[in-house]
């Protein structure tokens, strides 16, 4: 049995007939072919797979497809802008945020919602936002820095 | 327990739930005639069924989805009650300035839910109807006395959160019924904490106690103590409780009360700690809430 399950994903509308249980992340890899989500530990535990549902970060691993029907859903593919990078994506390019980057696209769309509403947060404030992802590469140092780094250089237009 | 993947290679594997059917709520009547059909569970934040329905612990045929009833959002003030909706997301009780004012005990319970991710998603009503043991809400709402109102068919009812989780994974509620909304009363001179020990952010406790005192002339009129993760009946320590009622909120007496609950709670050795580590914290953890929620009783 299939539903039909239809969000917008980045600004583009898509429509699909899907199981009732396939779970977001699933919709928007192997339906939607956007694989930069990534599908970790599947416990909502390890926040890879974490992408906006209307404005706020959600573990797509943790929702059904069907519970985002009529929403609006944004990936790490909808961070960049007119091919310029969100500031975000930049600052773990010049810190060195990540090493095998498979918790990278989770941790920068954190730190994008987390950007929006405290522009100018300290240390304690970032390691607070990103508790619930896991990194087993970095040590969390570099990702931090990469945040704030976003956070000093914020882009130009609104 | 594994279904193949779709469209990857043959080794790969993934945990997804059994089937199921779905229907989301536009309404709490529309929701309640959805939930009269037999094996059909409520998702909201669904943190907790859907890793559960993963694993097929859990195997409903239908999920009524209720994340569209915006009536049930809410976290105010009514007179001398604190009005919590089902729908309230974790975050949004950890926010509320009004809550934070008549119950820190929530802000305390609440920094320490899962991680700042799933506290955006996952509801207050969904951590009780969860009935996980080691859930803390169920321990802050029975330390407050707090109140369980319940949607049914005829109408509704109220039930003491104390009276409502029948045991692990177990409450009162019905098919055909939707938790709706807690209440929990207001009283002036009210002082409250919680104090939680777990591995790492984001765990379960491996044991946590919150109290929540009424004290008048120097001495406590009313004391709840609820205890999370360790085997309390009803999340509470009564006998501690008794101790404490009529006496003065001294370090004698919360000594004694946390001797007490340490005594007559439940803990079983599991990963997180032997049992007589996890009474130890009872005791600690008790003595701890006891002490904050005293200074914090405005005069």
């Amino acid at each position: 049995m299939t539903i039909r399950v239809a969000m917008t994903v980045n600004g583009t509308e898509y429509a699909r007939d899907v199981e009732p249980r396939l779970l977001l992340i699933h919709f928007i890899r192997d339906e939607l072919g956007l694989t930069g989500s990534h599908w970790g530990c599947d416990t909502s535990n390890c926040g890879s797979c974490v992408v906006w549902l209307d404005a706020k970060p959600v573990k797509s691993c943790t929702l059904l497809a069907a519970m985002a029907d009529g929403h609006a859903v944004r990936t790490v593919e909808g961070l960049e802008r007119d091919g310029e990078l969100d500031p975000v994506q930049q600052g773990f390019i010049e810190c060195h945020g990540l090493q095998c980057g498979f918790c990278t696209p989770g941790m920068m769309m954190t730190a994008r919602w987390l950007l929006d509403h405290h522009p100018d947060p300290d240390e304690a404030q970032i390691r607070e936002a990103i508790s619930g992802q896991i990194c087993r590469c970095t040590g969390y140092e570099n990702i931090v820095r990469s945040i704030r780094w976003a956070a000093e250089h914020p882009r130009n237009t609104p | 327990m594994v279904a193949h993947c779709p469209g990857r290679p043959n080794d790969a594997y993934m945990q997804v739930p059994a089937h199921v059917e779905y229907e989301r709520a536009t309404s709490v009547e529309h929701a309640l005639s959805l939930l009269s059909r037999p094996e059909t569970r409520v998702v909201a934040g669904g943190h907790s069924l859907i890793p559960m329905m993963k694993l097929r612990l859990a195997q409903p045929e239908l999920l009524v989805d209720i994340n569209g009833l915006a009536e049930l959002a809410f976290v105010a003030k009514d007179g001398d009650q604190l009005r919590i909706g089902a729908l309230a997301r974790h975050a949004d009780l950890l926010e509320s300035a009004v809550a934070a004012e008549c119950f820190p005990i929530f802000r305390d319970a609440e920094r320490m839910v899962a991680d700042p991710i799933v506290r955006l998603w996952g509801t207050v009503g969904g951590s009780l109807c969860q009935a996980d043991p080691s859930e803390d809400l169920s321990a802050a709402f029975a330390a407050a006395r707090a109140m369980a109102v319940i949607k049914t068919p005829d109408g509704q009812r109220t039930v003491p959160v104390r009276e409502f989780h029948l045991g692990p994974y177990e409450t009162v509620i019905g098919r055909g019924e939707l938790l709706v909304e807690v209440r929990v009363p207001v009283r002036p001179g009210t002082g409250s904490a919680y104090q939680k020990v777990s591995r790492r952010v984001g765990d379960w406790s491996v044991a946590a106690a919150g109290a929540v005192l009424a004290i008048n002339d120097g001495v406590m009129q009313e004391a709840g103590i609820g205890l999370t993760a360790v085997g309390a009946e009803h999340f509470v320590a009564a006998e501690a409780e008794e101790f404490l009622r009529g006496r003065a909120p001294d370090e004698e007496s919360f000594s004694e009360a946390a001797k007490l609950a340490a005594e007559h709670c439940h803990p079983v050795a599991d990963q997180r700690g032997p049992e007589d580590f996890k009474r130890h914290l009872v005791a600690e953890l008790t003595a701890r809430a006891l002490r904050r929620a005293a200074a914090r009783v405005s005069p």
